[in-house]
């Protein structure tokens, strides 16, 4: 029905620093990128006219810090206005951004802020381990000394097992994931990584190593999205968001109808993949959620870009690089740009927008039209995909 | 065994800690859920019946957990998998008493209860786990 037509368009973007923002709290980071989207942005007064806020953030521990909604509201300068936060764990704020989304199409709001934040390199790695494994089943998992790194682990061991997928493969993800992330000023670990130290890093769940791992890391993203008819008073290039899909899974991993495949994430392309008229050929730039390497693997196979089981093969031929025919997260990643789990889900779509826009900088995709997210919460509980296309 | 026990976590738990896997079989359309759900995800019936299941499994995926939350910290590395149970059923949890280089997908392994270290606040559950069917 709706086959390509704008649901809404972003009309600014704006990303904190990621990386290990030592004495900054969510709500001050979240201001970063506040600001970076009010800078960019001269033809909106966002006291006057940002009618409302959406912002993911998943977990209260770190700070010890519930309400974000209103904290971060206040903190960028937008007392008042109504503010909430979505919690969807590492798609929060893919969720956010569907929140604005329904909340602009209802015809309430014209101009809306959605975003994500998360602070979380203070604590331990123990404690955080701690914290993200809470959006996977407690009586089940957790309780079972399961932790996140072992659920993507477990998905891991199956898919080798099934397809022959190899670690090579998975450390060649890393490998092209740290090269775009060594282009990009504002990730958290801007280096290079060779096949053979990423290959001869430590375990942390067999068989993923510290290099199959993204980051823990604090950082913020936020858009400013409008009504798709007032786009143009605020920018000459809007960019549209034509397709966005969500579902969900059991939060058990072993209740599952697949090990090898995220059917939530599948579900989401689907339905984002038919709003837009778009199909996987024809996306030129992808940001997934490479949570861990095989994550991205199996993002591949889940949103079409190859078949079931050819994930492996598909980074092994360079398909994916940022000379390749469908470049995928040119940003660096979770994995080397960082993965501040409530930020994530918007900072992807920032590293869309600025593709789209031609922005990129360094790491520009050349003639980039039609780009795509795709956002996993937990273990695949949650997938959100959402397509984005210039004008 | 007790007809009335409610279909919850917390009961599953309790069989646990009597040495029984239990699951809700739904008397409307037969399925097994395991763990036990209060209303069926099938054909959204709430009447059930407990049925034991057999405690021999074989594995589906595993995996050797190095970095742990601090709970666990001290067992680290341990290995943990899912494995799959007569009628399609699933669970996961730790795989013991043997070499993690023994470990394979599909070898079979028997789901055993270790009720020895059941916390005095909530949650009050026991742990069951999954040993080698047949040991080295
Ligand atoms: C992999 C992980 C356990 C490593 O944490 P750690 O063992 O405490 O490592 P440290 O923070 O002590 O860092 C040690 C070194 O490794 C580096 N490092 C840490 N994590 C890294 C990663 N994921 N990839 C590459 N290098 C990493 C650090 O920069 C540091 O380097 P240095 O010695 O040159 O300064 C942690 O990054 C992690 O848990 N990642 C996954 C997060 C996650 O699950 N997110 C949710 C997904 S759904
Ligand atoms: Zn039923």
């Amino acid at each position: 029905m709706l086959k390509g037509k704008p649901l809404v368009s972003i009309v600014s973007a704006g990303l904190s620093k990621f990386g290990k923002l030592e004495g900054l709290y969510a709500r001050e980071i979240f201001a970063q990128a506040a600001k970076e989207a009010f800078d960019r942005c001269p033809n909106l007064d966002p006291k006057k006219e940002i009618q409302a806020l959406f912002v993911g953030h998943m977990g209260e521990s770190y700070e010890h810090q519930g309400h974000t909604g209103s904290t971060v509201a206040d903190w960028a300068g937008l007392l008042h206005i109504p503010a909430i936060r979505t919690e969807a764990a590492c798609a929060s704020s893919a969720a956010a951004l569907r929140a604005g989304i329904f909340a602009v199409l209802s015809g309430l709001f014209d101009v809306v802020m959605v975003g994500g934040v998360e602070k979380m390199t203070h604590r331990t790695t123990s404690e955080v381990t701690e914290f993200l494994a809470m959006a996977s089943d407690f009586p089940f998992e957790q309780w079972h000394g399961i932790t996140f790194p072992g659920l993507f682990a477990l998905m891991a061991t199956a898919h080798m097992h099934k397809y022959g997928t190899t670690e090579e493969q998975l450390a060649m993800v890393a490998v092209k994931n740290h090269h775009n992330g060594s282009l990009n000023p504002k990730a958290h670990m801007q280096k290079e990584v060779t096949l053979e130290k990423a290959l001869s890093s430590r375990f942390i769940a067999w068989p993923l190593k510290l290099y199959d791992c993204s980051l823990i890391t604090d950082g913020a993203s936020c858009l400013i999205i409008t009504k798709p008819e007032i786009a143009k008073k605020y920018t000459d290039l809007p960019i549209h968001i034509i397709g966005s899909g969500q579902a969900s899974d059991s939060i058990g991993m072993y209740e599952r109808e697949s090990l090898t495949s995220l059917t939530a994430a599948k579900i989401s392309a689907k339905q984002a993949y038919e709003m837009a008229g778009v199909k996987p050929e024809g996306i030129d730039v992808a940001e997934v959620h490479d949570c861990f390497t095989i994550a991205e693997i199996i993002a591949y196979e889940d949103l079409g870009f190859c078949k079931p089981g050819e994930g492996g093969q598909l980074i092994e031929r360079g398909e994916t690089k940022l000379d390749g025919r469908l470049p995928v997260n040119t940003s660096g990643g979770l994995k080397s740009k960082g993965h501040p789990v409530g930020a994530t889900g918007t900072a992807q779509a920032y590293e869309i927008y600025l593709q789209l826009t031609e922005q990129a900088d360094r790491r520009q995709v050349k003639d980039a039209k039609i780009g795509l997210a795709h956002n996993v919460g937990g273990s695949g509980a949650t997938a959100a995909v959402h397509i984005f296309r210039r004008e | 065994m007790n007809e009335q026990a409610p279909f919850t976590i917390e009961q599953f738990y309790k069989y646990i800690n009597l040495g029984k896997l239990m699951g809700g079989k739904c008397k409307k359309c037969g399925v097994i859920h395991l763990p036990p759900r209060p209303l069926c995800n099938k054909c959204l019936s709430k009447e059930f019946e407990w049925v034991e299941i057999s405690q021999k499994g074989k594995l589906l995926t595993y995996t050797i957990i190095h970095v742990a939350p601090p709970q666990f910290e001290q067992m680290a590395p341990y290995a943990v998998g899912i494995i799959q149970l007569e009628k399609g059923l699933r669970i996961p949890g730790m795989i013991r008493d043997i070499e993690h280089e023994e470990i394979e997908i599909g070898m079979e392994l028997t789901v055993n209860f270790d009720t020895s270290a059941v916390p005095s606040q909530w949650p009050q559950w026991p742990r069951y786990y999954f040993k080698p069917t047949h040991p080295q």
